[in-house]
């Protein structure tokens, strides 16, 4: 089976568009609830028979649910690597759903559903990730889409609850309300200014946590940071969102500052960085994922600053997800060696900016 | 000399305290002393048989508790702490105690306070009923130890899984 990204409802990237509040320190915000159907061994302890029949399940009821009336249903267990990869460069599915990482071989029964702004995936460590995925900082908005999905969801498949414990999950660290809120944030002026690793040890002091690109144990590339709250029980689901709103909000004021030091202490100094960065992505011949995250960062930073005008937010975000390996086979609809790969890389970012940021200046 | 609290016991914890540049001497023995929240080493009464007895009971608890099994999906304790992952949702009640204080260690509680949940109202899904009614049957079951009953409601359930 090969994917056919175009049936899914914005491509699954509706939160790439670059609207919101602060779209270009904060790309998205992200809710998820995690749930499991009651009457299932949870995912890694059930047989086969049992994933696909909480899938059988799932889809039965999704049918119903008005959330998911446009969603579409991606066997993920029937895709190859590629493609797989592809869902998970695009933040549709983790790791362990798209069987990409060596502790977790892909299952039988993994599947999302696709909706705008929302998709379910199944057969993850819970049966049920609910996630709500939206452009720049919009918890509120995040939240809203999860909860609607949630509460209709609920009333057709039973979640396994417990009045003490809350929703109950695979791993005690998500037991209670299942719910990570996390923003995905650009945070280039806190690294230039050595304030970052300040800003990281305050959030964790406040219950946060904060980690790469992709998630639980993905780098840090291109000064992207995804921040979440790191405890889900004993305090409500509002309560969590609020502290975290609070704190993105100071970190982005703390950003903001960083970036005003810099344009005033340092300003020809940054100007020549990212105009060499931009240089950079326009004109080279070969670019690995790393360098061109850390040259679009500058990039970023310099569309921020307003040094660079004529270049959109949403270009950007495009190129943040379609510069990634399994993007560049899709276009080249072939797969890539590494050299390959890599000047792939720089011919479609170079046709993307000459084509939408030509007078980019 | 006698305790100088219960005045019956000999003495033998000879406890100097300073409180405000007043010094007191307090002779108590030892279970005033240990009441008085004083340790001392010889608070505990060195008898081999007790220590050997101690040493018994703890190499008992120990792997007991280490395989107390979920009886829904045979999960042990010790599954658990090797793979971070519980087994299903009624490994919750099977390792309640030591799971109970592992997220109040992650957490700062364990008590939820977020949204309540209560199934699904009204319910047009006859499998899903039927699930929730044979596992309130065995619930009672259990309660009432019928464990005959119970088992036959178990691998009922295993059977729709």
């Amino acid at each position: 089976m090969t994917l056919d990204l175009s049936l899914l409802p914005d491509g699954g990237v509706g939160w790439l568009d670059g609207s919101g509040e602060s779209p270009d320190i904060v790309l998205s915000t992200r809710v998820r609830l995690a749930r499991n159907v009651e009457g299932f061994a949870f995912t890694t302890r059930a047989r086969d028979g049992e994933r696909l029949r909480v899938l059988a399940q799932v889809r039965e009821a999704a049918a119903l649910t008005p959330a998911l009336r446009e969603a579409v249903t991606v066997r993920v267990d029937e895709l190859g690597e590629t493609d797989r990869l592809l869902l998970h460069e695009r933040h549709l599915v983790s790791k362990e759903l798209a069987g990409l990482d060596a502790q977790h071989p892909l299952r039988s029964g993994a599947a999302v559903l696709v909706g705008r702004d929302i998709s379910v995936m199944v057969n993850e460590e819970d049966h049920l990730r609910l996630q709500a995925l939206v452009a720049g900082f919009a918890p509120e908005r995040a939240w809203d889409a999860a909860l609607a999905l949630d509460r209709e969801l609920g009333t057709k498949v039973p979640f396994s609850f417990d009045t003490e414990f809350g929703f109950l999950t695979a791993c005690p660290t998500n037991t209670g309300t299942g719910m990570r809120a996390s923003v995905l944030i650009h945070l280039p002026g806190l690294v230039l200014t050595k304030e970052i690793s300040k800003v990281l040890a305050g959030l964790q002091q406040m219950g946060l946590t904060y980690r790469g690109l992709y998630g639980e144990g993905s780098d840090v590339v291109g000064n992207f940071f995804q921040i979440s709250n790191q405890t889900t029980l004993g305090r409500s689901e509002e309560e969590l969102l609020d502290h975290l709103t609070r704190v993105v909000r100071h970190v982005v004021e703390r950003e903001a500052e960083a970036r005003r030091v810099l344009l005033r202490d340092a300003g020809y100094i940054i100007e020549d960085k990212v105009w060499r960065a931009f240089a950079t992505l326009r004109h080279a011949r070969m670019l690995s994922f790393d360098e061109a995250m850390n040259l679009l960062s500058g990039v970023r930073l310099a569309v921020g600053l307003k040094l660079i005008t004529g270049l959109s937010v949403y270009t950007l975000n495009k190129l943040l997800i379609f510069s990634q390996p399994a993007h560049l086979e899709r276009l080249e609809g072939r797969s890539l060696s590494e050299s390959d790969g890599l000047q792939a890389r720089a011919r479609y970012l170079r046709q993307v900016l000459a084509a939408e940021a030509p007078q980019a200046g | 000399m006698l305790c100088d609290q219960c005045k019956e016991r000999d003495a033998v914890v000879h406890l100097t305290q300073i409180v405000e540049s007043a010094v007191t001497q307090l002779h108590l023995c030892e279970k005033c002393a240990a009441e008085r929240g004083v340790e001392t080493t010889i608070a505990t009464p060195k008898h081999p048989l007790g220590d050997f007895l101690k040493a018994v009971q703890q190499q008992a608890m120990v792997p007991a508790a280490e395989s107390t099994r979920c009886a829904a999906c045979g999960m042990t304790l010790k599954d658990f702490r090797a793979t971070g992952r519980l087994g299903c949702s009624r490994c919750y009640s099977a390792f309640e105690v030591s799971l109970r204080e592992l997220l109040r260690r992650v957490h700062g509680s364990a008590q939820h306070a977020g949204r309540s949940y209560s199934g699904p109202q009204p319910a047009p899904w006859q499998r899903a009923n039927s699930v929730r009614e044979l596992n309130d049957r065995l619930k009672r079951a259990i309660e009432q130890e019928m464990f005959e009953e119970a088992a036959t409601l178990r691998d009922q359930l295993r059977g729709m899984a």
